[in-house]
């Protein structure tokens, strides 16, 4: 029996780029690209100083365990990114998660900017064939700072009105919890409202959003974990 | 491509089986394999076997042999003494003692018994070395703290815990107060193989103790408890180990840990010695890579431990880099966890999130040779400038203040 924690690349789960279990007590070795990808990056940054015009997006930090940035070279006519480099501190599937997203966004030409702003944590781990579920959490700073780095490149390009800033939708009126942070805390692996608010507090200061609490902790766990 | 030889420096998990200790338990399993609660001959030669196997660990505790009980392990031998005493004193007292930097075999347990209400519990500090302080806990005790739980040797880091002192204030204040609480209880798991398990001179009234971490079999552990002391069972059936752990014996295990003890405290002087020179060379290497700090105690230190931790490198990182170099170690990065935060332990110390992202435990063995050491050595710098080259983070050295 293989591991179900991890999903060969052939298998119709990973073909929906989803972590088949949320079991976090096994499961816990790389698939032969995660391998690949953390021994042999593809695109890391070997020199700052040639990308210091470049756009750059940085998420993360060292406390938490996970910090990443990204350069993009941007074509002015195509909008495609032509050149993508990257830099990150984090374990085995953060750095893969990186080396695969970079190589993704740079194939066969380049993905436009809109069309890399879509790139989600799923379609990289589906390319690396699944990711143990307690890593999942790991693979998910990469596209968001990518579309750092491309905001960062309009930016600078005086292209103001192309600038998303990534606001979640405000849950917790009183302390100010959007359900972006509920996703994150999910992704970090509360799967519980006790879990959740231990991470995030929500609830605490405006019960009366916790139905609403509850059902977008089921529908993450879900979109990431798989349904149980 | 060659296959890099491999080179084990994970001990502090667990241990392989010393041969010795294997053929020592091999008959126990096909020829001597009768129950020893059974009347009949077969089973009275499986109980003599037995009996002798708890002889020979009560004369290396200094003890008597009913003071010892076996259990499943370590983690079983902790929630036995844990639950045991806190719910069979209930009446006399809420209020447990343990340090930050237990193992999670006592720390989660006794978290447990505070969120459900049964304890009152007082966490101690630990110094930058990983040390109770004894003065601390001396302010700690209260006329209602019934049990202390501190562990001998620290698992991630190596500092070896001052237990006979702490004993000792036990045993003033018990005179003090005319009282014969609170007892004292210390995991020493990580010890059994290098430190003196006398209890007489550790002053304790139960240890835990397991054969894995000591060249024996998983699934066998031992918990010595104090002659007279009540405790409640967590495991309720036949009766056997005087009622206070039911379940025929695992005989072969027994066998298994009594002969690992033995072997392995009668040969700890010289084992011992030669540990920590190399002990000592790993660590000094290693420090000569930038950006490094020794976690734990240069002195109160377990002969088989190194932590270091490494500034900007996330521990996980590192390992899968040796791992692929055929160097087997752990961490105590978050992500190499079931949780998302990393050790506990490195964080009681007083290191920030970052330096503890990059902590890395060796832990040395008896198969651990001088060649072994040199070659982590030699690979070691490579590996971290690898990584630190692929981060994007350049920590000051403030982090490790």
């Amino acid at each position: 029996m293989s591991d179900p924690n991890i999903i060969s690349p052939a298998s119709t789960d990973a073909r929906q780029g989803d972590v088949v279990t949320n079991s976090k007590d096994k499961g816990w070795f790389y698939t032969d690209a995660v391998k690949e990808h953390f021994f042999h990056p593809k695109n890391f940054m070997d020199n700052e100083a040639e990308y210091a015009d470049a756009a750059m997006g940085m998420v993360g930090s060292p406390a938490c365990g996970d910090a990443m940035k990204i350069w993009i070279k941007v074509s002015p006519e195509t909008h495609r990114i032509t050149d993508l480099k990257w830099k990150t501190f984090g374990c085995g599937s953060a750095i893969a998660s990186t080396s695969m997203m970079s190589v993704m966004a740079t194939e066969n030409g380049g993905k436009t900017l809109e069309e890399a702003r879509k790139l989600r944590p799923q379609d990289i781990m589906e390319r690396l064939g699944g990711l143990p579920a307690r890593k999942v959490h790991c693979s998910v700073l990469g596209d968001k700072a990518l579309r750092a780095a491309i905001n960062d490149w309009y930016r600078r390009n005086n292209q103001l009105d192309h600038i998303e800033i990534e606001t979640g939708r405000i849950i917790d009126k009183v302390l100010k919890i959007t359900d972006h942070d509920i996703e994150e805390a999910v992704l970090d692996g509360a799967l519980t409202l006790d879990k959740v608010q231990a991470k995030t507090k929500v609830g605490t200061g405006d019960p009366s959003c916790i139905p609403e609490v509850e059902n977008l902790i089921r529908f993450y766990k879900e979109k990431y974990f798989g349904a149980e | 491509m060659n296959e890099p030889k491999p080179i084990y420096l994970d001990h502090a998990a667990t241990t392989y089986v010393d041969e010795r200790v294997l053929n020592i338990m091999l008959p126990y399993f096909s020829e001597v394999f009768a129950n020893p609660s059974s009347f009949h001959t077969p089973g009275l030669r499986a109980k003599e076997v037995v009996t002798e196997a708890r002889s020979t660990i009560a004369k290396l505790f200094n003890s008597r042999d009913e003071e010892v009980i076996f259990t499943s392990g370590g983690t079983e031998s902790d929630n036995l003494a844990l639950f045991g005493i806190i719910r069979a004193h209930a009446a006399k007292g809420k209020h447990v003692i343990t340090s930050a930097i237990e193992h999670h075999a006592i720390l989660e347990p006794l978290l447990h018994l505070k969120k459900k209400g049964e304890i009152e519990l007082t966490i101690l500090p630990v110094n930058r070395e990983g040390l109770v302080s004894v003065q601390d806990f001396e302010q700690a005790l209260r006329p209602d703290t019934i049990l202390v739980s501190i562990m001998m040797a620290n698992n991630e880091i190596g500092t070896i815990e001052p237990i006979a002192d702490i004993g000792r204030a036990i045993l003033v204040w018990r005179k003090e107060k005319a009282t014969p609480y609170p007892y004292f209880h210390t995991d020493a798991c990580q010890a059994a193989g290098t430190l003196d398990l006398d209890v007489e001179k550790l002053h304790v009234d139960l240890m835990t103790v397991n054969a894995s971490k000591a060249y024996g079999p998983k699934g066998i552990g031992i918990l010595y408890v104090r002659r007279g002391l009540k405790l409640e069972p967590l495991v309720i059936g036949g009766g056997q180990e005087r009622n206070i752990r039911s379940g025929t014996e695992n005989v072969p295990g027994i066998i298994g840990i009594a002969a690992a003890l033995k072997f392995a405290q009668d040969e700890k002087e010289i084992e011992n010695a030669r540990l920590t020179k190399l002990r000592d060379r790993l660590i000094e290497g290693l420090l000569t890579i930038p950006k490094t700090i020794l976690n734990g105690s240069q002195i109160q230190r377990l002969p088989n431990n190194v932590n270091i931790s490494f500034l900007d490198i996330e521990g996980e990182a590192a390992v899968l880099y040796l791992d692929a170099e055929g160097i087997a170690i752990s961490t105590g990065s978050a992500c190499a966890s079931l949780s998302l935060d990393p050790s506990h332990v490195i964080l009681a110390t007083g290191l920030s999130y970052e330096a503890a992202h990059g902590s890395l435990r060796f832990s040395l063995g008896k198969r651990t040779t001088a060649e072994d050491i040199e070659h982590v050595i030699k690979v070691m710098p490579d590996i971290v400038a690898k990584l630190r080259h692929m981060s994007p983070v350049n920590l000051d050295m403030k982090y490790f203040a």
